[in-house]
């Protein structure tokens, strides 16, 4: 450990550190030394490689797929007008690089699959998960419990966050707390949901800081707690979490978008729904043919922008049968075209109906392609 | 009446409303009286067969009821009751 060695610059950088007697410059070596994997370059993943890259940390990897977004700009920090468009992985690493130029980054410009998840993790110390969906939630986890990694732990949604430590020192990690995930459509993600800006910024701190207290070896980590915030009434709670002696063993990654009933997105499944693509709806309303256009978003959704479609929904579909027109083509939509293929395969499955068709890139693809006016949320 | 905490995802279906009180003796009972209150809440709670769902943990204080009595767990009339889901927000 003795051989980690500190530049002039660096120790001023880190006197803060250096200062506080049971972190000291012991702690300031184990940080640089260590390599933490930071999957998710969002709202969570702002603050956490922000506050991981001042502190010190050695090498850093910075995973996500993405390109920065407009609506991203609301709380997700670490990004600047210039770089909407730009790989968030690409935006982040020149961010980073100008806050502290002694870290290593290690950049994926990847999303994080069944393939290669054994293959990244396994190079890193501890993985910092800040992703924003439940298929990678347990892919995160899985890969980690398989690999003895660390697994510092956050998720938000609207204004409550949650914070813990899994898979540390024999501890419990995500399927001892949530077997499994719950049903498509309950749990909206953040793009449908909504969250308050400041929260991630709160949460994703929260994490960075367990994160230092694992790698410095100092405090009580979360391991076996888990932290509840909620932004609106101040009202902070901390759970106690046990190992779950019936959690099955992991010894192996599987499909996780099957595991979470999200098949319907995979291309097992997506042959069965029928699709409709933008310009096939916008020459639909130019023809004389009679349709029905349903969107099974939610109000507020509605609200932002609208296809002046019947507005129906998700979770209220089944319930709303009668709305539905059989003797005539019905194209629903939604955001992305995630929600509506469910609910076209929940018509299909419990009412046989074969008239209805997915548009293909909801209302996002009609905004890129026939309306360039209309907001995109 | 003990005070069941209701979660965020899970409050469209009590108009908004972040905590509720309930009646009983155990958790059961409370969660009974919580989906009587919000019938549409029942489903989201309870499986076909009745059982808690697996994505949701029912906790009474800070405490699973997994390792205390279960859904039998006593319930006092100061009690706080939490119904904790999976979240999985955070990226985009």
């Amino acid at each position: 450990m003795n051989t980690v060695t500190f530049s002039k610059e660096e120790l001023e950088r880190y006197s803060r550190h250096l200062i506080i007697p049971e972190f000291n410059i012991e702690g300031q070596r184990k940080l640089k030394s260590a390599r933490v994997l930071v999957v998710g370059t969002g709202g969570l993943g702002s603050p956490l490689l922000l506050y991981l890259t001042a502190a010190g940390v050695g090498t850093i990897g910075i995973l996500d797929f993405d390109v920065v977004d407009d609506s991203n700009l609301q709380r997700q920090v670490l990004f600047s007008v210039d770089d909407v468009g730009n790989p968030k992985v690409e935006a982040a690493k020149k961010r980073l690089v100008g806050l502290n130029p002694h870290v290593n980054f290690i950049v994926h410009n990847i999303m994080l699959t069944s393939d290669n998840a054994l293959d990244i993790i396994k190079d890193y110390d501890l993985v910092a998960d800040g992703t924003d969906n439940f298929p990678t939630r347990y892919l995160v986890n899985d890969a980690c419990v398989i690999l003895g990694k660390p697994n510092v732990y956050a998720s938000i949604f609207r204004f409550e966050g949650q914070v813990s430590v899994f898979n540390y020192k024999g501890g419990p990690h995500y399927r001892d707390l949530f077997p499994s995930p719950p049903p498509p459509g309950l749990v909206p993600s953040c793009a449908e949901g909504g969250v308050i800006g400041v929260l991630p910024g709160i949460i994703g701190s929260l994490q960075a800081n367990e994160v230092l207290k694992i790698l410095s070896g100092i405090g009580d980590t979360l391991s076996g707690r888990l932290f509840l915030f909620d932004a609106l009434t101040f009202e902070t709670r901390t759970l106690k979490v046990h190992k779950n002696p019936e959690t099955p063993e992991i010894k192996e990654l599987i499909d996780y978008d099957q595991f979470c009933g999200l098949n319907l997105n995979g291309k097992a499944n997506k042959e069965d729904v029928k699709e409709i693509t933008v310009e096939e709806l916008k020459a639909l309303q130019d023809s004389k043919e009679e349709y029905q256009l349903i969107d099974v978003r939610e109000a507020y959704e509605y609200d932002i922008c609208n296809l002046e479609g019947e507005l129906i929904p998700l979770g209220a579909i089944l319930d709303s049968v009668e709305k539905i027109a059989s003797n005539k083509k019905v194209i629903v939509h939604c955001r992305s075209g995630a929600r509506s293929a469910t609910a076209i395969t929940q018509l299909e499955r419990k009412y046989n109906f074969d008239n209805l068709y997915n548009l293909k890139g909801g209302i996002l693809a009609w905004a890129d392609r026939i309306d360039t006016s209309m907001a995109k949320y | 009446m003990a005070k069941v905490i209701i979660p965020t995802p899970l409050r469209k279906f009590t108009h908004n409303q972040g905590t509720i009180n309930t009646d009983g003796g155990t958790i059961k009972e409370n969660i009974v009286s919580l989906a009587e209150q919000f019938p549409d809440l029942k489903k989201h709670i309870f499986d076909e067969n009745g059982d808690i769902r697996k994505f949701i943990r029912i906790y009474l204080g800070d405490e699973d009821i997994n390792v205390l009595d279960k859904e039998n767990t006593k319930v006092l009339p100061d009690s706080v009751v939490s119904i904790i889901p999976a979240i999985a927000g955070g990226k985009n």
